[in-house]
């Protein structure tokens, strides 16, 4: 039926061109309902592009550091301690270092000291503080490269200091600092409590495990004669690029092969997960306020469509008058809220985009975006005035057209 | 369908009803009208308010559909067509002037007129100039690009009149044409109904309005929604 020359048809074209005919007779009007869309795509589209930037942004900061570290520890958690004391053994070192990956390994643990205070060589100055409370932890050889550390001065402990329970130590920056140790070639001593212990080594700085600076750090086997030390608490593992998964499967059974569930492995997070991870954080929240106000949005495009409608029922009239269907009057009022999403959603991912842009600026990120989401936008846009628009349209066609001429002007 | 000789009449009423349901009240506005209606005549319809003669007019447009009877146009029998097929053929061959004009504010004088064009399959590239000659035949031709609300009443019914002639319809319907207008302007747009009907288009004008209806060749009265003919035939 609908090919009978006798139906109305009417071009594309020409329905665009009434639609926005009807757009442009308010002006003022249209712009400030196509806001609401405005803000709810620009809200969307600059969460997705600021989650993205700042997942790229994590995860090449703390990647290269972060993906090559694994820590195997023996402490058994908060809510651990009915679970048995597993006890890393002192070789912990060589048998991770066997491991193909690891490119250095080293245990520690902390020395309990007492109330013993740490003080050097005794000054005479009668105002300045000249004992500390200095935490004293037991490292074994390979610490030192295991949590990439930089020795200012001196030098580190080896296993022969370990194995003849020397009493040497190592000065952190900071507890070298408190202790006005500047040098070690002259071999100063400081005390523990009554302990002597000759400083071989001052510690710059500590890629990981920073406690390290300040403390006064002993090979392992001193702390086994002197302090009773049982266990490492942890073993410190740098491994190469791409292993640290690898190292973090065999590491606990290296170390515990009857019960390896008991020690706890930290692996780096696997980059894709630290990205997600970043990306779902940022943008549940904000995604749910951009969804909102695009309903918001939508119910305003639908209110002011409808008064529209309302306004316009003696044009109604007269198009129907004139020839025009029912369909076409529907699709009239249809492409009108259609434009408003649509040019909303234009507008909205604009400034979506350019707040993505800013925002990345302000810190010197790189700016990432899906290249999706600026061409989906627009469209999520032109679909919420669609939908707007559909009681509004089914409104304007149902009128009768002999009430719509005798109640419009 | 059949040729379009002058041999068929172009419209033909037949035992036409038109009731409306009032709440609780059955409104009879048509009863058992028989019209008929030769081309390039020019009928003027009568009567007090809600005599019927609005409801007529809807009828005879194809904007509203009789309850019972029969309705030729052209040799065509409309009673039968879907609200589709009425709509089409109220765009192609029934011209409308409302009281009220009816114009679209916000657009100039030459969309106004084009808009009729629209609907009824009408090439883009006659439109305009179709347009200009309709509104050079209403004299309107120096103001394409006003709005309407910068036009006088008179100005504004012609442009509606050029609307409506501007498809070339085989009957221009006319409610009221010189309701909203002062005498002097009725009368040139009298006249200009005149011009038109002597150009060969066939007119109903519906009014109540003794002066209109006196330049009618025909007139028809309308009391409780039955047609009273007899009356001059010119």
């Amino acid at each position: 039926m609908d090919d009978t020359p006798v139906r109305t048809r009417m071009s594309i074209r020409d329905l665009i061109a009434e639609a926005t005919a009807g757009l442009f007779a308010r002006p003022g009007r249209t712009f400030l309902t196509v806001l609401g869309t405005v803000l709810g795509i620009g809200a969307l589209v600059a969460t997705l592009g600021v989650a993205k930037t700042a997942g790229n942004q994590i995860v090449g900061t703390f990647s290269e550091l972060s993906a090559t570290s694994v820590v195997v520890s023996s402490d058994r958690g908060f809510f651990g301690q009915q679970a048995p004391r597993i006890f890393i053994p002192w070789d912990a070192e060589d048998r991770i270092s066997r491991l193909n990956g690891v490119v250095a390994a080293g245990s520690m643990a902390s020395v309990q000291v007492g109330n013993d205070l740490t003080r050097s060589v005794p000054i005479n100055d009668p105002l300045g503080q000249t004992e500390f409370q200095i935490p004293m932890i037991a490292a074994s050889p390979g610490l030192l490269g295991a949590v990439r550390g930089s020795l200012a001065t001196g030098r580190w402990f080896d296993s022969g200091h370990s194995e003849r329970s020397d009493r040497v130590a190592v000065l952190g920056r900071g507890a070298a600092q408190k202790l006005n140790v500047v040098r070690v070639d002259q071999q100063p001593v400081i005390f523990v409590g009554e302990s002597s212990f000759v400083v071989i080594g001052l510690l710059a700085d500590v890629d990981r495990q920073s406690e390290l600076l300040n403390a006064v750090i002993i090979p392992e086997g001193t702390a086994r004669e002197y302090y009773d030390l049982e266990t490492p608490e942890s073993v410190q593992i740098d491994t190469e690029i791409g292993a640290a998964s690898l190292i973090a499967s065999q590491a606990a059974i290296a170390l515990s092969p009857n019960d390896p569930a008991l020690l706890r492995v930290q692996k780096p997070p696997e980059r894709e997960d630290l990205r997600r991870q970043a990306e779902e954080s940022v943008n549940a929240l904000f995604l749910v306020l951009g969804g909102i106000s695009l309903l918001v949005g939508a119910i305003g495009i639908a209110n002011v469509t409808l008064v529209s409608v309302l306004e316009r029922v003696g044009e109604i009239g007269l198009r129907r008058a004139l020839g025009a269907a029912r369909r076409h009057i529907a699709a009239q009022f249809l492409l009108e809220s259609t434009g408003m999403g649509l040019a909303g959603g234009i507008i909205g991912t604009s400034l979506g985009v350019l707040v993505v842009v800013i925002i990345a600026a302000t810190r010197t990120w790189t700016p990432v975006l899906d290249p999706w989401v600026p061409l989906a936008a627009p469209a999520v846009g032109a679909s919420t005035g669609l939908v707007a628009g559909v009681y509004p349209a089914l409104r304007a066609a149902r009128l009768e057209p002999v009430d719509a001429l005798r109640s419009g002007s | 369908m059949p040729p379009a000789n002058d041999a068929v009449a172009l419209v033909e009423l037949t035992g036409v009803d038109r009731t409306y349901q009032l709440g609780e009240v059955q409104v009879n506005a048509l009863r058992d009208v028989r019209l008929l209606i030769n081309r390039g005549d020019y009928l003027s319809v009568v009567g007090a308010s809600g005599s019927g003669k609005s409801t007529l007019l809807n009828v005879l447009g194809l904007l509203d559909r009789p309850t019972k009877g029969e309705y030729w146009l052209e040799g065509r029998d409309v009673a039968a067509l879907d609200e589709g097929e009425r709509a089409a053929l109220r765009g192609k061959r029934i011209g409308f002037v409302f009281q009220a004009f009816h114009l679209l504010p916000n657009r100039t004088v030459l969309e106004n007129v084009t808009v009729s064009m629209l609907y009824n399959g009408v090439p883009r590239n006659e439109r305009e100039p179709r347009a200009m000659e309709a509104l050079d035949r209403v004299g309107l031709g120096h103001r394409i690009g006003f709005k309407p609300g910068r036009l006088s009443g008179g100005e504004r019914q012609r442009v509606a009149i050029a609307r409506a002639i501007v498809s070339r319809p085989a009957l221009l319907l006319s409610d009221e044409p010189t309701g909203n207008l002062d005498s002097e302007t009725s009368e040139s747009i009298l006249a200009l109904f005149d011009e038109l009907r002597a150009d060969g288009l066939t007119l109903v004008v519906v009014t109540h309005d003794s002066n209109v209806s006196s330049h009618a060749a025909r007139s028809v009265f309308m009391q409780d929604g039955r047609l009273l003919d007899g009356s001059r035939n010119g």
